[in-house]
Parts: structure tokens; sequence; C-alpha cells
């Protein structure tokens, strides 16, 4: 999802840019004033661990490997800000010392991956949890959920940013973007449920909530990152909701066919002339698409939850 | 093992190694953003630009081949997004366009990763007044990156020695485990690391 140079135009770059650092300085802010001294050299060390965690290959189907992020893995055992103050330092050294993600696309990827990925990824797991209960169980469901749906709105993000740079059109983007990761956020679910579900077994005192009871995380900041998300969401991805492709030309996209109907120009209008008539049904298909996926995601990370919980949920140890 | 993959740093003698880094930070951001944030299809801005680099490749005195293994490491990410352009009226020439325009901008970076110590651009953010906890956790990140590397791949190479390949299942809960063990050892030395720093006199 790192987006490399050259793919983000001006007014896209300076917009992410200042999302970003906007939620950088609120998470700095925060962890100057409420992080204990004695848990700061924990940031860098965590780094250095999601940043080795996201090199470590899982093997998926036919050769392929897939690997973590890390954003929800590193909210649930740090706390949201640290998260985001994490994530955002291991995008910093991969953009200057791998060239991986570009320089003028550093906001935007600090603003998928280290601001909507954590910050809205936690918000799911605490509103998650508020219903599944603080058992083992119910905080594994709560991080399952969270993780794939951390996934998936960055990858919203992502495809929004590149449409509005007029890069690659909201009809190829979209469907790319968020299909591959409605899939890619099964795995990284799978990966953090069993991450947590482990250090909870064996050094639950190491998880945040549990190590710096203290460091509570406000509504404060939560509020901050959900609204800075979507005023992202709001800049980016809503100009196209109503231009939702319909299934035909999904299937034409996959199929590589799209190039040769589209009449689409190399900047797509925010509003084609035709997204008026096809907003009935064509929006009405792909939010009943969201909505369809996200109910399977929950039934998964249920079900999956409780595969790695056989004690039942009696267990009110949580975490 | 995975070292040289790690350490883009080559360490060499050449007037482009020696130049402050915080010049080089600031010519590489220029060059980028006047390469990325070009129009698209302007083929003379991106010869010249192209030009430019070239010069300060051999400037750097650091081999072709190197430059060429460290930027094919990071192509196909710039080729798969620019793939999706395809998808358009016009697709085959933004394509081109947009492949040669991020292929500069990750030249340009190579070459700063090349050519400047990680350390040495952790300074300069330092003196440029970036706040302090982000230098510091940049700082301790690049220190301990490769021995958190290392611990992971003695960790994954333990696991190998004494399982048998396994089911996928067994091999994602195998993986995922050397990752629990990993953040706990990262927090463990993380409680160490912070003793030596206040016993050294460290303050916030």
């Amino acid at each position: 999802m790192h987006i490399p140079d050259g793919f983000i135009n001006a007014p896209t770059a300076i917009a992410t840019g200042l999302l970003a650092a906007g939620g950088l300085s609120v998470a700095l802010n925060r962890i100057r004033k409420k992080l204990p001294p004695r848990r700061i050299p924990l940031l860098g060390l965590a780094s250095a661990f999601i940043f080795a965690g996201q090199m470590l290959n899982f093997p998926v189907a036919g050769g392929t490997s897939g690997h973590l992020i890390g954003a929800v893995l590193a909210a649930v055992l740090l706390g949201p800000s640290a998260a985001v103050l994490v994530m955002s330092a291991v995008l910093i050294l991969q953009c200057f010392m791998f060239a991986d993600g570009g320089l003028t696309a550093l906001g935007a990827n600090i603003f998928n991956m280290a601001i909507v990925a954590p910050g809205f990824g936690y918000a799911v797991y605490i509103l998650v949890r508020r219903f599944t209960g603080r058992t083992r169980r119910g905080t594994l469901v709560a991080v399952a959920f969270a993780s794939w749906c951390s996934t998936v709105a960055a990858s919203i993000a992502c495809a929004g940013e590149l449409a509005g740079s007029g890069t690659v059109a909201w009809k190829a983007a979209f469907p790319a973007m968020a299909g591959v990761h409605m899939l890619i956020g099964i795995g990284e679910a799978l990966i953090t449920t069993l991450v947590v579900a482990t250090v909870a077994q064996r050094r639950p005192e190491l998880i945040q909530e549990r190590s710096a009871p203290d460091l509570r995380p406000g509504y404060g900041e939560l509020i901050a990152y959900g609204a800075l998300a979507s005023l992202g969401l709001a800049i980016f991805v809503s100009p196209f909701a109503s231009g939702w492709p319909d299934g035909l030309e999904k299937v034409a996209a996959s199929l590589g066919f799209e190039h040769r109907a589209a009449a689409q120009p190399v900047l797509p209008s925010p509003l084609p002339d035709y997204a008026v008539q096809g907003i009935g049904s064509e929006w009405i298909s792909t939010v009943l698409a969201g909505v369809i996926g996200t109910g399977t995601a929950f039934v998964l990370a249920w079900l999956w939850a409780r595969l790695l919980t056989p004690e039942s949920g009696r267990n009110k140890v949580g975490l | 093992m995975t070292h040289h993959l790690l350490t883009p740093y080559r360490h060499q003698s050449s007037p482009l190694h020696r130049a402050p880094p915080a010049a080089k930070l600031l010519a590489a951001a220029a060059i980028v953003c006047a390469v990325a944030l070009s129009p698209r299809l302007a083929w003379i801005a991106y010869g010249a630009a192209g030009i430019l680099l070239a010069g300060l490749a051999v400037l750097s005195r650091v081999p072709a081949l190197y430059l060429a293994q460290r930027l094919l490491m990071v192509e196909p990410f710039a080729v798969g997004v620019a793939l999706l352009a395809l998808f358009q009226t016009n697709g085959a020439a933004v394509f081109a366009s947009m492949l040669v325009k991020s292929t500069l901008c990750l030249f340009a970076m190579v070459l700063l990763a090349t050519t400047t110590r990680f350390s040495d651009l952790v300074r300069t953010l330092w003196r440029a007044r970036v706040p302090a906890v982000l230098v510091t956790t940049l700082a301790l990140m690049h220190r301990y990156l490769f021995l958190i590397f290392e611990e992971m791949g003695r960790m994954s190479r333990a696991r190998r020695s004494r399982s048998f390949s396994g089911s996928r299942f067994a091999s994602w809960r195998a993986k995922s485990s050397v990752l629990a063990h990993l953040f706990v050892r990262s927090s463990e030395r993380a409680e160490r690391v912070y003793a030596a720093m206040v016993a050294r006199g460290w303050k916030t």
C-alpha cells in the first residue's frame, strides 16, 4: 500500500501532508503529556519490531506470500497514540532508507497507514469490545474485526488519493484496492489475533492496558484521529462516491477490457453526467456489497476467536 | 545475512559522501518534488532530471551495478501502481510517463540513502527542531533494527530446525508465535535500554 513518488499530484500531496502532520502532532502532544519516560525507549524498539514484523512472509496459496501491516497490532499492544508514532517512524525510515514509499507521498502514506489504520482500527476495537465483552474471546473478536476494518479503510483512503490525483481512474482504483484489501485484511486479522492471543497468554502485563493503566486512551485523541480520518475521506473519497462502478464495469475492469470501452478522461470528473441517474441502483448495490462484506468479516472474526479460545467464554481473565 | 539488504549506505570517499547531510536531504527533496509534481508527459523535464541524477551518481563513485540493484529492489512497487493507470484512455502514455517519473524519484532517494548515513539524517532532523520524541524513536529504531532482525532470524531458524514444515495453519501459528515473542523480547530490551539510558544521565 506504499504509494511511490509520481503518483500523487501537488494538491493531494499538500492536503495529505497537512492531515498527517495534524495527526502526528496530536500523537506527539499526547505522548509528551502522558507517556511515562520509562516507556519512551519502547517506542523505538516497537518501531523496529513492527518493521521486522512487516518483513516476515506468511505463505498464502500458490507460492505467493503476504505480510503484516501491524497498525492494529501496535495500537492494541501500545495504545493508539503510540501506534500513530510507531507506524509513522516505520514509514519515515522505509522512505529514507529504502525508498519504499515516496517522499512527496510520505504524507499520504502516513495518513493511510499511520493515522487512518491505527486510529480507525483502535476505535473499532474499543467499540466492538464494548459489545463482545472484555473476556479473552470478546477481545480477540474485536482485534480480528478491527484489523480487517483498518486494512480496508486504509486501502480506500489510498484509492481515493490516487484517483483524486487523476493518476488512476476511480473505477479501476476502488475495486482493485478495496477488493484486494478485503482479502488481505483477512490475513492481517489472522496474524494480529494470533500475536495478541500469544502475548496475552504468556505476558499479559506487557499489553498497554495492563502495563500502563494510567495511560488509558482518552476519547479526545480517538475523536481527533476520527475527525482527521473522516476529513480525509470526505476530501478524497466522497467526490467519487456517486460514480461507483456497476457490476458490468467491474467485470470489464477485472478482465482488462475497460480501456476499450472507457470514455473516461485522464482526469476523472467528480460527477460524470450519468452519475445522477445511476445513484439509485448502483449506489445501493455498492453499499449492500460493503455491508455484506463487513458482516461476513465480523462473523469470520467471531468464528476465528471461538476457534482460538476453546475454553469457552467463561474465561473472564481477558487482556 | 540480511545486513547488506538492511544497510543501503555504502561507505566510500567521494564529494557526494562528504557533502553535508542537510544539503543532500534538501537537494534530494527538491529533485523529487520537482519531478513528482511536474505535469505528465513533460519528457524534456524528465530528461534534464535524469542527466542531473546520472551526473550525481558518477560523482558519488558508487558502482552502477550497486545502484541498479537497489533500484530494482523497489521498482516492482512502482510498476504495480502504474499498471492500474493502463485502464483509462491514453493509458499507455500515462503509464510510461508515470513509470519514468517514479523511477527518477526512486533513483534520487536511493542515491541519498547510498551516500548518507541514516544517523546523519536523524541528526539533521534533530537540528531542524523536529520534535524530540519522534527523533529519539527514529534513532532508537535504527539502532536496534539489526539486532531485532537477527533475533527474528534466530527464532525463525530455531523453529525451522524443530518442526517439519507441517500444514499452512501450523506455519502461520508458529510464525505468529515468533512475532509475539519478538514483541516480548523487544519490551524487555526496552526496559534494559531505559535503565542504561538513565544510568548515563538521559533526561526527557
